[in-house]
């Protein structure tokens, strides 16, 4: 089964990706599928980031984790969240087939990232399941 | 799993390089890189272990210019191939378009070869995809070794073993000096962009 997304679909998510995170300060971005196809990315012009390598690593280390957390007796891991000196990774899952990660710097807290991340997922999921 | 993006025409397609250990997946990889940087996103990247063998993926962005008006995305993937590193070979062939299996000609990888084979179809089957569906190349890797007269499994061996139902193209190869190395990867790629014409407008 292959995943086409016409315009309409994509230039929605990317409207909510900007809107609801890239306003708040976030630096980059990437909606991909767990294959590590990207679907959408944004940055915020200052980061150049390898969105591909990224993509494909993100997809590695989410199936990664969630196969851990099937050998400790976890349906899933239900946080998952790099820490750097500069930047921080926080992976999302979205619907079943997607992954969201949001890189952002420590002007920017985990808690009002979860939770802004959180509600721009459901307006996603709604228009990956129209 | 091909994505296929109507806005930027474009399409991502997945290709894996599987195999058994040490039979020169990373360095079809490799070879690619090095005389293709002008397609190539980005570095390739690697992520393997203190003994420098493949731990989870190398992974290459590969850039193919147009077909039927897309540009086209190749990620090509490799699997570790030890036999333990089985739940990583899972991950990485999830999504998967298409295959290249790279079999070692070496005599005794005989059986390493079938068993990695019959790997690869167990796990598609996870997938709920069969070997006998999906694009899929054999590469017959490390021809070169017998002009130092190291014993090689013959060629017709190696299709009877590995050929004789899948009946896909097969090249002899040797991805350290590069011999075939780029038509493998040509005739993977139209055979996997074959199985999703019919979804490009």
């Amino acid at each position: 089964m292959n995943i086409a997304l016409g315009s309409e679909q994509l230039d929605k998510i990317g409207k909510i990706l900007q809107t609801d995170l890239m306003e708040l300060g976030v630096h980059c971005i990437v909606l991909l599928d767990l294959a590590g196809n990207i679907i959408a990315d944004l940055d915020n012009g200052k980061t150049k980031f390898d969105v591909y390598s990224l993509a494909a690593l993100a997809a590695g280390n989410f199936g990664a984790v969630s196969t851990m957390a099937q050998i400790i007796g976890e349906e899933e891991i239900l946080l998952l969240f790099h820490k750097g000196k500069k930047e921080n990774i926080y992976f999302s899952k979205v619907l079943e087939d997607f992954l969201l990660i949001t890189i952002f710097g420590h002007d920017l807290s985990l808690g009002f990232i979860r939770l802004k991340v959180a509600e721009a997922i459901e307006k996603i999921a709604k228009v990956l399941a129209a | 799993m091909a994505f296929i993006n109507f806005k930027k025409r474009e399409v991502q397609i997945k290709i894996v390089y599987y195999g058994p250990g040490r039979g020169g997946k990373t360095s079809n990889l490799e070879y690619i890189f090095n005389k293709s940087k002008e397609h190539i996103l980005t570095e390739l990247v690697t992520i393997k272990t203190q003994g420098d063998r493949t731990l989870f993926f190398d992974f290459l962005p590969f850039d193919m210019g147009r077909i039927e008006g897309y540009e086209v995305k190749v990620q090509l993937y490799t699997v570790p191939g030890q036999t333990m590193y089985n739940s990583t070979r899972q991950l990485v062939l999830k999504g998967v378009d298409g295959i290249v299996f790279v079999a070692d000609s070496l005599e005794a990888m005989r059986k390493k070869n079938f068993e990695s084979l019959k790997n690869l179809q167990d796990n598609l089957k996870l997938q709920k995809k069969s070997i006998f569906k999906i694009p899929l190349v054999l590469q017959y890797n490390k021809r070169d070794l017998a002009e130092q007269g190291i014993p090689l499994l013959p060629v017709e061996l190696l299709e009877k073993d590995l050929n004789s139902q899948l009946k896909v193209p097969a090249f002899e190869a040797s991805a350290l000096e590069g011999t075939n190395v780029l038509a493998t990867l040509k005739k993977i790629i139209i055979l996997t962009i074959a199985t999703i014409q019919d979804q490009l407008e």
